[in-house]
């Protein structure tokens, strides 16, 4: 007879069913648990784990200090015995208040977070947005650890239960919770000399926005090269911020780019991979980030590659949508 | 017992350094190479990245857990795929040609050549 691991979360009481997931056997039974990717990889579903063994595989990615709590991805958990969990707690997890919301682009919000209490991040990581409801969403950092609003840009999807909820019925003070931070696209200081390219589409900005200010007040010397890509110039979001950014900083640059246009001022016309390319031919020695879209992270992260950047040296965010 | 006093095929090329210093190297010339890089369409870089170095490292001659069955469950999805010998030949001509631009003398590729050889088999699932 084989094993069925019996999973508890507090009164609940689960056996899972062969293959099933603790998060699958969890929502089977009812017990609201956050999640969006279900693959292991938007660290919404993080759980603790209270007594028994939890497979290595489900805290894959995860940092050091969570793994000797316990802590242990649901969506990708198929443990071989007994567990009893319990929700991430207060290392993990903190309440956080709407503190502002603004437009950016037609289609993009600018939502600012208080939080009530720590929450270390590096500029570019990505964290959990939780509604009271439950429902939770990846969302990239915009801001630096320092400042005091934690900034987020969302773009907003026709349909969108967390997007169309920030734009149409959150309220100032509303509360949060924030999840995380999970991610490894960040700056890395020691290699103060090394040329720097970042290319996203759409909010793929966000995490961008962070990484190259956090790079030039680390004192980055190299070259630091921004692509920003949209369907067309409304689109283009904090422009005149990152003008000035290059105009302040000899090793920024800033390049805006659409798909679509007439090539008004400043703005390349073209896919984003070939404005690139056409401008950066080889990129031996050099270190990249890429964020936004899945595909075309994919693509990007390829053609990277293939102009001659080590795999290791390339950083990607891929804004997968939620699993329903 | 290997006898003590002759370093190792893997030890000649430098052992898992050499591994990292090839990786990128093969792993880029198989994208580029139209015979094989089919194969690794829509795949995870990152992890391919990984299951490069295990084969670079069984190839080098280095420590690995490779098994003939391994070896089978990994690339019968290929084989259904139309995976034949002359994509196992591009991939030991893309072998040695990374491991001449690293430099490395030809009776060490030929060894190289000779273990990825005899996978051959257990990879086309014969
Ligand atoms: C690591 C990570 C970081 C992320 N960072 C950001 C960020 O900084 N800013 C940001 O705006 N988003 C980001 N996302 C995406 C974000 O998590 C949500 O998926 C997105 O906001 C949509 O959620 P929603 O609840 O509004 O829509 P949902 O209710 O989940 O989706 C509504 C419908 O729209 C579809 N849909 C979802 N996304 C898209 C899309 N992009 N294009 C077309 N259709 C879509 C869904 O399939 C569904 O049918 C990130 C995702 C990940 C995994
Ligand atoms: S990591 Fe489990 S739902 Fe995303």
């Amino acid at each position: 007879m084989p094993l069925t691991p019996v999973i508890r979360f507090g009164d609940a009481r689960c056996e899972l069913r062969e293959g099933e997931s603790v998060l699958d056997g969890l929502l089977r039974q009812g017990v609201p648990v956050a999640h969006a990717c279900r693959a292991g990889s938007c660290g919404s579903c993080m759980l603790r784990a209270v007594e028994g063994e939890i497979p290595a595989a489900a805290q894959a990615g995860l940092k050091d200090s969570w793994k000797a709590g316990g802590y242990f991805l649901a969506c990708i958990c198929r443990p071989e015995g007994p567990l009893t969990v319990a929700e991430a707690g207060s290392d993990a997890r903190v309440a956080a208040t709407i503190s502002s919301l603004g437009k950016l682009a037609a289609d993009v919000l600018r939502v600012g977070l208080t939080c009530t209490a720590q929450f270390p991040y590096r500029a570019g990581q990505y964290l959990t947005l939780i509604r009271d409801s439950g429902l939770a969403r990846s969302y990239s950092i915009a801001s630096l650890p320092e400042e005091a609003e934690l900034e987020l840009h969302v773009r907003l999807i026709p349909g969108g239960r967390m997007s169309g909820w920030l734009a149409h019925e959150a309220r100032l003070g509303d509360k949060v919770v924030l999840q995380g931070p999970s991610g490894e696209c960040f700056y890395v200081s020691g290699r103060e000399d090394q040329p720097v390219v970042l290319i996203g589409t759409g909010t793929g900005l966000a995490p961008l926005r962070g990484i190259v200010r956090d790079a030039l007040r680390a004192g980055h010397r190299g070259p630091l090269r921004l692509f920003h890509g949209a369907r067309t110039v409304d689109g283009l979001y904090l422009r005149e911020e990152l003008a000035a950014l290059a105009a302040a900083h000899a090793n920024f640059t800033y390049v805006p780019t659409v798909l679509d246009g007439d090539g008004a001022a400043g703005v390349d016309v073209g896919p984003i991979d070939r404005i690139v390319a056409g401008q950066l031919p080889g990129l031996g020695g050099w270190r990249g980030f890429v964020c936004g879209d899945p595909a075309l992270v994919q693509n990007l992260k390829r053609k990277l590659f293939l102009s001659g950047m080590a795999l290791n040296d390339i950083c990607a965010d891929a804004f997968l949508p939620a699993a329903l | 017992m290997p006898n003590c006093n002759l370093p190792t095929l893997y030890d000649q090329l430098g052992g898992a350094a050499a591994v990292e210093a090839a990786v990128d190297n093969f792993y880029r010339r198989v994208l580029n190479d139209d015979r094989v890089a089919g194969y690794f369409d829509g795949v995870d870089m990152d992890r391919q990245r990984v299951k490069q170095k295990a084969f670079l490292t069984m190839a080098f001659g280095g420590p690995h857990n490779y098994t003939g069955k391994d070896m089978r469950n990994g690339h019968a999805h290929l084989v259904s795929r139309g995976l034949n010998d002359s994509h196992v030949d591009a991939i030991i001509e893309l072998l040695g040609a990374t491991l001449r631009d690293m430099g490395v003398a030809e009776n060490l590729i030929q060894q190289v050549a000779a273990i990825a050889e005899s996978t051959r088999n257990d990879v086309l699932c014969r």
